[in-house]
């Protein structure tokens, strides 16, 4: 049987499209794009014909498109760059941003910046007035995540950013699991720095990109050649910004259709999911990406559920793919207020481009019969399930 | 179906898959509390996961040891793999039981991760807490083991 893999929040298949389009640049198109004989300019016309296309979906210039090695590289670009050039100065963030963008905030911390850590309320949700309360006059960014990777909760980013912009504050936003799903205008959103990556739209993994609008002082991270306007040095990586872009591309094209075929798939695996006793949705339920449903069932320890459906040949994850190196809880579902028992039973399934409605219905063939032989097996009882 | 792939060693897999000596639902454990010589519960002070443990005593040895947890693979595995050798040969004497280790345990699994060390201690932990349970019921509070929190 074939394996079902809903894990398109962790990562995606390269697309067949996305293939084609890089596999010249390996080989034939091998060129380094800062040689200036014939093959390095085959190179060059391909990352600037890559960064065009990108700056079209994305209504912004060529020249304010950086392109990385992936949404980690990025966040850490974008807010040490800011930090860095600042010098010193207060940031703001939210609890249930990806490590990425905790853990770079943890270590300015330890350089001496100050972080706040705004709280959410019991969707993952941060409202823009808590953002504004807490600006400082010498408040030097706000970096708050476009769309949850772990709950799928979208943020309200388009008011935060204009709360941003009247207190002349900067405003990033990670956006790596919304680039599939959601409006990708910058200026419409209003936001002056922006991180994607390719891994989650059926592009290669290892390449991303942020979004610097027009004078904004940054600092570079790496060092060297001074490739991507001096902000970050080394050869760029030809065939993944070649597939980045047009991963992109294919995403923007079929958002809408995309958009509405996943919304129905989800509904039907939420009133599957539903079905089974002392179980909850996580997230919001209506402003949520379309791909993604997090479920908390209660008394049943999220991992022995992951590995009895692996064994079953149905993929899944129990919150982020980092959250497999550490034992806490998800610090997502914990800034929510969830209980350790609830939270440790959640699950997240993360739909894609080929997930199908027979594999949502094979999933909920199996999983009521594993919740049950693990609530079977479990002294926590339903006496207090219930009560 | 195929054989997919596997995180953990496959004798970790071989006891999360088939757990030995669990009480599969809460009538089990009932049956088998009725007649139990001692009963402990603890949670992990790590990550919060519980294992319930009952034990049944004889001439000084652990002839029966059954358990339920609301714990991850490794500690299904660990709980599985210590109640087998605590069962073994007849059952094992408590002082013997008692110096079980850690080291042991996920030697037998032929290795956990770190972070799933503490994991292989839950069902320790119970047995422990069990055999105090024992001892208090039987008027043996100077076999009492310290660390593991019990008042008679
Ligand atoms: C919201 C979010 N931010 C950042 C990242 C990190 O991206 P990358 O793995 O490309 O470094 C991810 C994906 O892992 C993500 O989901
Ligand atoms: S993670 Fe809690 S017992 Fe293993």
């Amino acid at each position: 049987m074939k394996s079902i893999y809903f894990d398109n929040a962790a990562t995606t298949p390269v697309r067949k499209e996305v293939f084609t389009a890089m596999k010249p640049y390996f080989s034939t198109y091998f060129g380094n794009p800062s040689s200036l004989h014939a093959k390095g300019l085959e190179a060059r016309d391909a990352v600037e014909e890559a960064r065009k296309l990108i700056a079209e979906i994305l209504n912004c210039a060529t020249d304010e498109l950086i392109f990385t090695s992936g949404g980690t590289e990025s966040v850490n670009l974008a807010i040490k760059g800011i930090a860095f050039a600042r010098k010193k100065g207060h940031i703001i963030t939210q609890k249930t941003e990806h490590d990425a963008v905790l853990e770079t905030c943890k270590w300015l911390e330890k350089q001496g910046f100050e972080l706040t850590y705004l709280n959410v309320d019991e969707f993952g949700l941060v409202k823009p007035e808590q953002v504004e309360k807490h600006i400082r006059k010498d408040t030097i960014l706000v970096s708050i995540m476009y769309a949850n990777n772990e709950i799928g909760t979208i943020q309200p980013i388009k008011e935060i950013a204009e709360v941003c912009r009247k207190h002349e504050v900067l405003f990033h936003t990670d956006a790596c699991q919304a680039a599939g799903y959601l409006d990708m205008d910058v200026k419409n959103l209003g936001i002056d720095l922006m991180t994607i990556n390719g891994s989650k739209i059926y592009g290669p993994k290892g390449v991303g990109l942020l979004f610097i609008k027009k004078g904004i002082e940054i600092e570079p991270l790496l060092h060297g050649g001074g490739q991507e306007y001096g902000l970050r040095s080394g050869t760029e990586n030809v065939p993944a910004i070649v597939g980045f872009a047009k991963a992109l591309e294919l995403a923007q094209k079929e958002k809408v259709t995309e958009v509405q075929r996943l919304t129905a798939l989800q509904d039907r695996l939420v009133s599957g999911l539903q079905r089974i006793a002392d179980s909850k949705l996580n997230g919001h339920p209506q402003k949520r990406l379309p791909n993604n449903v997090n479920v908390s069932i209660y008394g049943v320890e999220g991992e022995a559920v992951l590995l009895m459906l692996n064994e079953k040949g149905i993929c899944a994850s129990t919150g982020s793919a980092c959250s497999t190196k550490s034992l806490e809880a998800s610090h997502v579902l914990l800034a929510m207020g969830m209980s350790h028992e609830m939270a440790h039973g959640s699950l997240r399934f993360s739909l894609g481009k080929h997930t199908k409605e027979k594999d949502i219905s094979r999933l909920m063939k199996v999983l009521p019969g594993i919740v049950k032989k693990l609530r079977d097996m479990s002294p926590i009882k339903a006496e207090v399930r219930n009560g | 179906m195929a054989e997919k792939k596997w995180f953990y060693t496959d004798i970790v897999k071989e006891h999360f898959f088939n757990p030995r000596n669990i009480l599969k639902t809460d009538k089990e454990a009932e049956e088998f509390a009725k007649h139990a010589d001692g009963v402990g519960e603890v949670g992990s002070p790590i990550c919060g996961d519980v294992m319930k443990l009952w034990i049944k005593i004889k001439d000084n040895k652990i002839v029966d040891c059954r358990w339920q947890t609301f714990g991850c693979a490794s500690a299904i595995a660990s709980a599985s793999m210590m109640s087998e050798m605590v069962k073994e040969n007849g059952g094992m004497n408590i002082e013997d039981a008692l110096n079980i280790t850690a080291q042991d345990i996920v030697k037998k699994l032929e290795g956990l991760p770190a972070r799933k060390i503490h994991c292989s201690v839950l069902g320790h932990k119970a047995l422990r807490a069990a055999l105090n349970d024992y001892f208090c019921k039987t008027g043996q509070k100077d076999r009492m083991v310290k660390d593991e929190k019990h008042t008679c």
